[in-house]
């Protein structure tokens, strides 16, 4: 095309769109502007004009390179799906591996273990109301609890992720399984979620009480533990889903996160390790809403975002390290109590948001979320969702499909903008630890989550079943999931009573005697120490008891 | 005569878990409607969640519930009535599946919401069981009716 046949396509086009939003006008009487979550203006068409085209290399470039927006290998899904994660645990560790083997049979190909919530705040069941036990996660307080969990499971195969706040014990009794096994911890692949202690002080508090400068250290412990010990697992999954669900929006959620990272990343370069070292086994984990082409520009715009931060800020040299790995999960916040069966359609198109986003692991929510804890069939529906979206529906035959949509590119460049525009904000504060102890976060998330609410309410955003839409319906046919047995619960406590019992407890004392000395040397790893106690057979309870009392007691962070 | 003033109200959470964007929410919801609002952390034991009672001379309390919490509010209902605080108002928002909701009445909760509940809809509520408490007790009603 000569230039003179260009001049005259784009007097053409200018001509057109011209003459279309003149029509648009008169068809639309009064339209209101649209905004997004993060509160972006959404307009009613996207042309040529909202992209710069010339820019192609520098803001898209190919799947696996610089700056990675299209999807962080060349493949993507077209290679290899995105692991099938769903979280799981219930009970005591006979309902956990029972559930396990189910889900591997169902075509699930990596584990979860979501630890009952007395394991999360840092204690033994023998120290809780036995009301709260294997009620939202499964009870494990031991090496030994860990081995009966993961009995008949591959662990050097299949990869594991738990959901395993500071100081990591389900790891440690995970390594201690594999040690057992003869397995080498080498084989051992999967993720230490829930690492992130500044989520969890931010946002759903679900971590073991230590205070946050304490928890601070012993996350990077772990991370110079597994980088030199453990090639194949990620110790850091840094969370985005906590602030989302807690109310940040999609471009607030992405932005804290980066900045958690980019601590995380700072903490590591201070206690002298290289960025190219660590940087390749940092892991991302975000909620995906409903809001469909925005959640696909956030995992776009972030892709990008890291990756430039990685070379240019922490001077990573080696393409792995600027890759953004991201675990998705439904969001739940978008779930309702009410016409419960609609949330399948709902985490449908969450799910897809999220495969077009380019994520590496999924977790779809049940449909009964917002009634109880998922009941056997409602989570087989979770898993179906993906199969039928990856192998009916085709969403994974092209890469990154919604690439070089006008609107999906305008609005992946515009989350860029706001997210780098937080990132400068959290800077300015000091940093990510800075800012939540100073509660800059925590007061952002509340009022995207008071004025989310408050939309919804006005009936602004609307919620079907909930604000519009309302049937009356009998809410006893959705009957909710049998709790644990009570009397396996207590059988259970007695088991562990009788193992504290009949353990030798000078190694026991030993080892958990070394941990309190590593946590107040800093020439000491501490989850060396940790891994060390589980082997001697010491309880969560005792390794948590004996770092609380060390490194200090925290409070959550939080404010009205 | 008891001077008129606005419902005060707990909202808070008792057991493990640490999800609070509800609470949060609700604290600010009641806040801005007008009435005096204690909020406290998550992970409240319900000994402490009595002894704010009592300090606070609450009307309502309100127990935010998302994992599995539920199942110790009877406790505290137990524990409020051995304070003598049988007129102090319970409430109980969150995920509470169906079969667990009347077990929760029959414990004397007066009153649970379930997602999708108005923050309007829960403020309103609060008017209403803080005239039922000061009734109880004799005293005039709050000054937002």
């Amino acid at each position: 095309m000569n230039s003179v046949d260009a001049r005259f396509q784009q007097e053409d086009l200018d001509a057109g769109e011209k003459r279309w939003a003149s029509e648009f006008a008169k068809a639309v009487q009064g339209d209101a502007t649209v905004y997004n979550r993060s509160g972006i203006p959404i307009k009613p068409l996207y042309t040529p004009s909202d992209r710069i085209s010339e820019c192609y290399t520098e803001q898209l470039g190919y799947p696996g390179q610089y700056p990675f927006t299209r999807g962080i290998y060349p493949s993507m899904h077209r290679g290899r799906s995105w692991s099938q994660r769903q979280l799981i645990g219930l009970g005591v560790p006979e309902d956990y591996n029972a559930r396990v083997k189910d889900i591997l049979d169902l075509g699930a190909s990596a584990l979860s273990l979501l630890p009952c919530n007395s394991v999360f705040r840092g204690y033994d069941a023998d120290e809780v109301p036995i009301e709260l036990l294997g009620t939202c996660g499964t009870v494990i307080n031991t090496a030994d609890d860990m081995a009966v969990a993961l009995d008949g499971v591959p662990i050097g195969e299949v990869s594991t992720a738990m959901n395993d706040p500071t100081p990591f014990t389900l790891l440690a009794f995970e390594l201690v399984v594999a040690r057992r096994r003869g397995v080498p911890w080498a084989n051992i692949t999967g993720t230490s979620n829930q690492s992130d202690c500044i989520s969890h002080f931010v946002a759903n508090h679900m971590f073991f009480r230590l205070a946050l400068q304490g928890a601070r250290r012993v996350v990077v412990d772990h991370i110079r533990f597994c980088n030199q010990q453990l090639p194949n697992w990620n110790p850091l999954s840094i969370v985005g889903q906590h602030v989302q669900q807690a109310g940040a929006t999609p471009a607030e959620a992405m932005a804290f996160t980066l900045c958690s990272g980019i601590q995380y990343a700072e903490d590591c370069i201070a206690a002298g390790m290289v960025p190219d070292q660590f940087l390749p086994r940092f892991t991302f984990f975000f909620d995906i809403s409903i809001s469909f082409f925005e959640e696909i520009a956030k995992f776009r715009a972030g892709r990008r975002v890291w990756a430039r931060l990685c070379r240019e800020r922490l001077g990573a040299k080696d393409p792995r390290s600027w890759r953004f790995k991201f675990h998705g999960q439904t969001s739940g916040v978008d779930l309702t109590r009410q016409q419960p069966l609609n949330n399948i359609a709902r985490v449908t198109i969450q799910a897809a948001a999220g495969i077009f986003g380019g994520l590496q692991s999924l977790h779809t929510d049940a449909y009964d979320e917002a009634l109880s804890t998922p009941k056997v069939d409602a989570a087989r529906i979770a898993v179906a969702t993906q199969n039928i979206l990856r192998e009916e529906a085709n969403l994974t035959d092209v890469i990154d499909p919604l690439g070089g949509s006008y609107y999906v590119e305008a609005l992946t460049d515009e989350m860029e903008r706001r997210i780098n525009e937080i990132i400068e904000k959290i800077d300015n504060a000091g940093g990510m630890y800075q800012a939540v102890e100073d509660g800059i976060v925590q007061q952002m998330i509340g009022e995207s989550a008071l004025a989310f609410q408050k939309r919804i309410d006005a009936g602004e955003q609307t919620i079907v079943g909930v604000n519009a839409y309302q049937i009356k319906e009998d809410p006893s046919v959705y009957t909710s999931l049998e709790l644990p047995d009570p009397e396996r619960i207590r059988a259970y406590v007695q088991r562990l009573t009788e193992f504290k019992r009949s353990r030798s407890q000078t190694d026991v004392q030993t080892a958990l005697s070394a941990l309190a000395r590593s946590a107040g040397d800093r020439k000491l790893n501490v989850f060396e120490h940790v891994v060390a106690a589980a082997e001697a057979g010491a309880t969560h309870g005792e390794i948590c008891g004996t770092l609380r009392r060390e490194l200090g007691f925290g409070q959550p962070l939080t404010m009205v | 005569m008891a001077s008129k003033r606005p419902p005060r109200v707990i909202v808070t959470k008792i057991g493990f878990d640490g999800h609070d964007r509800g609470s949060r929410a609700i604290a600010a919801c009641l806040r801005d409607a007008g009435m005096e609002v204690i909020y406290t952390s998550p992970w409240q034991q319900i000994s402490a969640v009595v002894k704010l009672a009592i300090e606070e001379d609450a009307d309502v309390i309100g127990i935010s519930s998302l994992a599995t919490d539920h199942l110790i509010v009877p406790k505290l209902m137990t524990a409020l009535r051995e304070a003598g605080l049988d007129d102090v108002q319970v409430i109980v928002g969150g995920i509470i599946p169906h079969k667990d909701e009347s077990m929760l009445v029959n414990s004397g909760v007066a009153q649970v919401f379930h997602p999708g509940t108005s923050l309007g809809e829960v403020a309103e509520q609060v008017r209403i069981l803080t005239d039922k408490r000061r009734g109880l007790r004799g005293e005039n009603k709050h000054e937002l009716c």
